[in-house]
């Protein structure tokens, strides 16, 4: 009895590991992020990636579940087989490229940084010195800052989740964030908590090519780098959800404008 | 395989964090420890009224987990417009609560001095009566027994429980790299973060508490040594005929 139990638990395993139809996919996301995603009070999650990953999963036919994950732990957990699949706002950078694969963008979007209304701070590195600037860990705004102001008298707070950054700068405790523009409109902005608050200077697609090599490509969705014909199929969903008017559709659910970029 | 650059190429942010674990670690014991001593007299010596309010306050510490003291201080506080016009007039008290020093320091003071004055209160309870008597017969007052008597004799038989207090708190300042501060934990989840190499970046921090761990551990036995060594049973060896 027992052996045909483990020989049934082998035949189990072995299947799920040779079974590569992909007719079920984990996806995990953040829900600290939004309008991109949250978390709804009975504890799902919401949002633009969210939405994404769903009609993605409707135009491949596979049924999809979603995992919550710390932001900071998501790619170690993506590699250690926690879930299949990120839908979390990641940008495209070459850092993470190392470690996993990514599909193409499924939008872009610009940094920028934001303050007290009429507060005269830039995104510059002359205009940032000896202020306190809040940023969420492992983001591409705390790899940009890290890379250009942090060693060089800007003053790099790091939190674990962005809404904490926004409750510090309510608070007093930074002068500004450095954060994704779309996040900081949706996510703060147009809040009643962020009512005195505003971008501060310009939003920053990358100024120069050493910028632009820091804030990557735009935002994908991650995957382990064995499961290319993962990443081939969502691809081909991504194209015809593109095509079909179904990304348009979700899109305007959330923001006024175009955020795909071109 | 092990990403040795993880660990190297973070070497000075893991030193600063160690630094701050320390001054966190100390500074938090040290506070503690001086509160504990007259609040643990009080506990047990005190006048009723007063004595509850030291076992409500200990009770209060010692019953919530320390972290979520630490976001209700940090978080908590900063949310009330009242706290927040204080900072903006630059009201010294308040301040230290700006600081995520500050609030780390405060909280982590409170929390082991409120398990310090449990340790201290139980030994104080455990003196011996003839100790008392004997003070007593000899015309010593009150006040006199507490000092001469009760105090250095509780903190001696506190050295061995204390020593868990003290390793436990290390541990505890962890907790301190969730309100932005980089402490050792706060070092390794930033090595982490920029690499996705979680062991790499978790054993080092781990090692090195676990370093800090032993030369706590000896500093008191050698304080055990030190104060309590009438207790120790004697060896065979050491007495000369």
């Amino acid at each position: 009895m027992k052996r045909s139990l483990l020989l049934a638990a082998l035949v189990l395993v072995s299947h799920s590991v040779v079974a590569k139809d992909w007719d079920k996919i984990r996806f995990a996301t953040e829900g600290a992020y939004p309008p991109f995603n949250s978390t709804a009070p009975d504890g799902s999650v919401q949002g633009f990636d969210v939405d994404i990953g769903n009609a993605l999963c409707a135009e491949m036919k596979a049924e999809c579940t979603w995992v919550k994950q710390e932001w900071d732990g998501m790619i170690p957990a993506l590699m250690s087989r926690k879930f299949d699949a990120i839908s979390a706002s990641m940008s495209i950078t070459a850092e993470r490229k190392k470690k996993v694969d990514f599909t193409d963008k499924y939008y872009a979007t610009p940094l920028a940084l934001v303050a007290k209304k009429g507060s005269p701070l830039r995104p510059e590195l002359a205009s940032l010195k000896g202020k306190r600037i809040g940023v969420q860990r492992g983001t591409v705004a705390d790899n940009f800052a890290g890379h250009f102001w942090a060693d060089h008298g800007v003053d790099l707070v790091r939190y674990a989740k962005q809404e904490e950054v926004y409750l510090d700068l309510g608070a007093g405790r930074i002068d500004a964030t450095w954060v994704d523009a779309l996040e900081a409109d949706g996510g703060f902005l147009t809040k009643p908590a962020g009512a005195e608050y505003d971008f501060a200077g310009s939003q920053v697609f990358g100024r120069n090519a050493e910028e632009k090599a820091v804030i990557g490509e735009g935002v994908g969705i991650a995957i382990r780098k064995r499961d290319a014909d993962l990443r081939d199929k969502l691809n081909t969903a991504l194209k015809a959800i593109r095509a079909n008017g179904t990304y348009d559709e979700i899109r305007k659910k959330y923001f006024p404008h175009d955020i795909y970029g071109e | 395989m092990i990403e040795w650059a993880v660990i190297t190429e973070n070497l000075p942010e893991y030193a600063a964090g160690l630094w701050l674990t320390l001054q966190l670690t100390v500074l938090s014991l040290v506070a503690g420890l001086l509160l504990a001593v007259p609040l643990a007299v009080l506990r047990t010596a005190g006048p009723l009224v007063v004595s509850r309010m030291v076992w409500a306050y200990s009770y209060f510490f010692r019953g919530t987990p320390m972290l979520v003291q630490l976001l209700l201080v940090y978080y908590g506080l900063g949310q009330f417009e009242w706290v927040q016009a204080r900072w903006a007039e630059g009201n010294g008290f308040w301040l230290i609560f700006r600081e995520p020093y500050g609030c780390a320091l405060v909280t982590f003071a409170l929390n082991t001095c409120a398990y310090t004055t449990e340790i201290i209160a139980g030994a104080l309870r455990a003196t011996p009566h003839g100790e008392i008597e004997a003070a007593q017969a000899c015309g010593m007052s009150r006040l006199t027994v507490i000092r001469r008597i009760l105090v250095p004799g509780a903190l001696r038989r506190a050295i061995p429980a204390y020593s868990n207090e003290a390793i436990f708190m290390l541990h505890g300042t962890a907790i301190a790299s969730t309100i932005t501060l980089v402490d050792l934990t706060g070092a390794a989840r930033n090595a982490y973060s920029q690499h996705f190499a979680p062991f790499e970046a978790f054993i080092f921090a781990g090692l090195i508490y676990m370093c800090v761990t032993f030369a706590l551990v000896g500093l008191f036995r050698l304080a055990e040594r030190r104060w309590l060594g009438h207790l120790q049973p004697r060896k065979a060896g050491s007495v000369k005929a």
